[in-house]
């Protein structure tokens, strides 16, 4: 699934890690949806919206992965 | 608590009841032959225990998983279905080789429990390097 995270990070200064503190996954777990290895649980992609002040769509773009 | 703090203390606290789970299987294992010398009360003893920590380790195991992220309980999850599965296949194969004399030995349960070990180690390997 195709994503924003790296770029609304970037705006926001933040590290990977600072953004895997706030939402309570791993730094892996967050580097792993960037490089869209990983499809995070609907939970998970809530609080990254919820943190980003956007919604769920505005980040993630729906589409068929390996994963 | 934050979760690597957790996840450390989960991982300690799972490491430390299988090395209990192991020293109580070789307590088993040995004990009624070099040190009670076949003492059955002791050795049912030694048995009982060694089941006791087991069940420990196993919920200690569920702990760390559910604790775990869900990344990691994704890598976890594929490299205990892929361990499941081709023990059984294996440990069936194993075994009709066995009975049908295609090997000379004795099929021990030994052999499956390092192979189930072994795999899954490589299991998670494949898996880390696939998602980390």
């Amino acid at each position: 699934m195709k994503n924003r995270i790296r770029i609304l990070r970037a705006e926001k200064k933040w590290t990977q890690e600072d953004l895997a503190s706030a939402i309570g996954v791993s730094r892996q777990t967050i580097n792993a949806i960037e490089k869209e290895k990983f499809d995070p649980s609907l939970p998970t992609a809530f609080r990254i919206a919820n943190l980003f002040e956007c919604t769920i769509e505005d980040i993630f773009e729906f589409g068929e992965t390996e994963t | 608590m934050n979760t690597k703090t957790a996840k450390r203390k989960n991982l300690s606290r799972l490491a430390i009841w299988t090395m209990a789970w192991t020293l109580s299987t070789a307590l088993a294992t040995f004990g009624s032959l070099f040190l009670w010398e076949g003492n059955k009360v002791l050795t049912a003893l030694s048995i009982l225990l060694n089941v006791g920590i087991g069940v420990g380790m196993v919920l200690a195991n569920r702990q760390f998983l559910e604790d775990s992220d869900e990344l990691e309980k994704k890598v976890q999850l594929e490299a205990m279905a892929l361990t499941l599965g081709l023990t059984l296949i294996v440990g069936i194969a194993y075994s009709i080789m066995d009975s049908t004399n295609l090997i000379p030995w004795d099929a021990e349960i030994s052999f499956l429990v390092i192979f189930m070990a072994l795999f899954y180690m490589i299991a998670l390997i494949f898996n880390r390097k696939r998602y980390l």
